[in-house]
């Protein structure tokens, strides 16, 4: 890789295009930690997210009036509120409330599992209504069918209802993730050292904003190109010879 | 009468005035039958008369506000009812086949026992690559049911509901989604069945093989059996004129 590094040295010296993320040793290292971060933290939070969703649109069917309200409320709540709010309200208020109530000193987690939890359920809120969606399209006759050979409702969601409710909604799922990737840098308010962070911190040092930001994009369409790929990928391995084409 | 006293000489499914509604609309209005083991009946009649939900009230799909129904003399709209106890019992064919689209024919046929029954997957298996091949599906066995025809996606159906060991199947106008030519590939099937001595009970609108395979035929209409007899009598000396006009209409 040396001379790849000696040739944006080059560049610098000889156009004044300062990219220190390829030179120098330094900034590579804590921009390739940033992007490791932003990778890390969107990948637990997809994961989260989505079982928020599976769950939530679960108890949506419930016979209880109350959880279905619950869940509702908790829907509502994080998809009308910014992400930044939700954010701040976990890593401030939560924290240090849990903290005063169970008396642990230097909060409960850090900055980024705070990062981790608040973005679950800001993607999750939106996960829940489109398994929903998903859920509702699903024919009633081919749950009845599964009703009729004894299955209980839990395995007519685990084994009908949600494969084929997860073939329906993964546009839309996709939508939703691709969000969420973009939202994780609201994590930079928190001082969690993802990609924006650590770009901030570079330019700051230096003073490359112009060089940086371009950087920044090109990371984050990037990533969220593989995320797309990976979603096109997994749409094609579950597509179901001879139906719904 | 319960379970525990129920035996062969006694009826397998027994309706005692019957009443369903859906909200204001009674739909069945004291209906009563008997059917015994090994018994084919075929349940007739125009649109709207309440067959089917007859039919689906037998396995509890649908409930019933009043009057009984017991299979091997159990009560199915029991509250304390183990539904999974009537279901292994009872086994259901829909007319719009209803497979899982998302899993294979033999999957289809193998996913009930392998998760309510807990049988061993491979036995199972083995039993659910026979009953394919009692339905005259050899070869289909990897296929998703878009990539099958009605008529053999309604087979795979007759195959998932015995993959269960019934000892009562319901036939909810099982041909009615299909094209002409596959219908009897359907018939077929459920003839054997039938000759092997299978409790069915069927809804249908196929004159001619109601009275060819049944025992006892029952014409519905407004939510009340209007009359009902073995096929000869039946068809050749219909005593009702609204059994009459009907027949008048479908031969």
């Amino acid at each position: 890789m040396e001379p790849v590094w000696e040739w944006f040295r080059w560049l610098y010296d000889a156009h004044g295009i300062k990219l220190t993320i390829f030179f120098d040793e330094w900034d590579r290292g804590r921009f390739l930690n940033g992007i490791w971060t932003t990778i890390h933290l969107s990948f637990v939070a997809i994961l989260l997210s989505i079982a928020v969703g599976i769950v939530g649109a679960w108890l949506q069917m419930s016979y209880l009036v109350w959880v279905r309200r619950i869940v509702e409320g908790y829907i509502q709540f994080f998809r009308n509120t910014p992400p930044l709010i939700q954010l701040y309200f976990f890593y401030f208020a939560v924290d240090s409330a849990l903290s005063d109530s169970f008396g642990i000193t230097g909060g409960v987690m850090g900055s980024y599992g705070w990062a981790v939890v608040s973005l679950s359920f800001f993607a999750g809120a939106f996960n829940v209504e489109i398994f929903r969606a998903g859920v509702e399209a699903v024919p009633r006759s081919t749950i009845e069918a599964a009703d009729s050979l004894g299955y209980t409702r839990l395995q007519v969601y685990r084994y009908v209802t949600l494969p084929l409710a997860f073939r329906v909604c993964l546009p839309a799922l996709n939508n939703n993730l691709i969000n969420l990737v973009k939202t994780t840098t609201v994590a930079y308010a928190i001082a969690v050292p993802e990609t924006l962070y650590i770009s901030n911190q570079i330019w700051s040092d230096e003073y490359n904003v112009f060089e940086m930001m371009n950087v920044v994009w090109v990371v984050y369409i990037v990533l969220v190109g593989c995320l797309v790929w990976f979603m096109y990928r997994w749409e094609a391995s579950i597509r179901i010879p001879g139906y719904g084409q | 009468m319960n379970a525990t006293t129920w035996s062969a000489d006694k009826p397998i499914v027994s309706l005692r005035d019957v009443h369903k509604s859906f909200g204001d609309l009674e739909v069945l209005k004291g209906i009563s039958l008997d059917v015994m083991k090994g018994e084919v009946i075929c349940i007739i009649g125009p649109s709207g008369s309440g067959k089917s939900t007859l039919i689906r009230c037998i396995n509890a799909l649908n409930d019933i506000q009043a009057g009984s129904i017991t299979v091997e003399g159990q009560e199915v709209h029991d509250p304390r009812l183990d539904k999974l106890e009537l279901r292994r019992k009872v086994g259901i064919v829909f007319q719009q086949y209803n497979l899982f689209p998302h899993k294979t024919a033999l999957e289809n046929v193998m996913m009930a026992p392998v998760l309510v029954l807990r049988q061993n997957r491979s036995d199972v298996e083995d039993r659910a690559r026979a009953l394919i091949r009692k339905v005259r599906l050899e070869g289909k066995e990897d296929n998703y049911p878009g990539e099958l025809s009605g008529g053999q996606q309604q087979r795979v159906a007759i195959a998932r509901a015995l993959a269960m060991n019934p000892n009562v199947m319901l036939f909810d106008e099982v041909t009615a989604a299909l094209d002409p030519e596959t219908v009897k590939e359907v018939l077929v099937t459920i003839k054997e069945l039938a000759a092997e001595g299978m409790t069915c009970i069927l809804v249908t609108h196929e004159m001619g093989f109601a009275r060819e395979i049944a025992d006892h035929i029952y014409f519905t209409d407004g939510g009340v059996i209007v009359e009902h007899g073995p096929p000869a009598t039946f068809f050749d000396n219909a005593q009702d004129p609204r059994t009459q006009e009907f027949l008048s209409q479908i031969l």
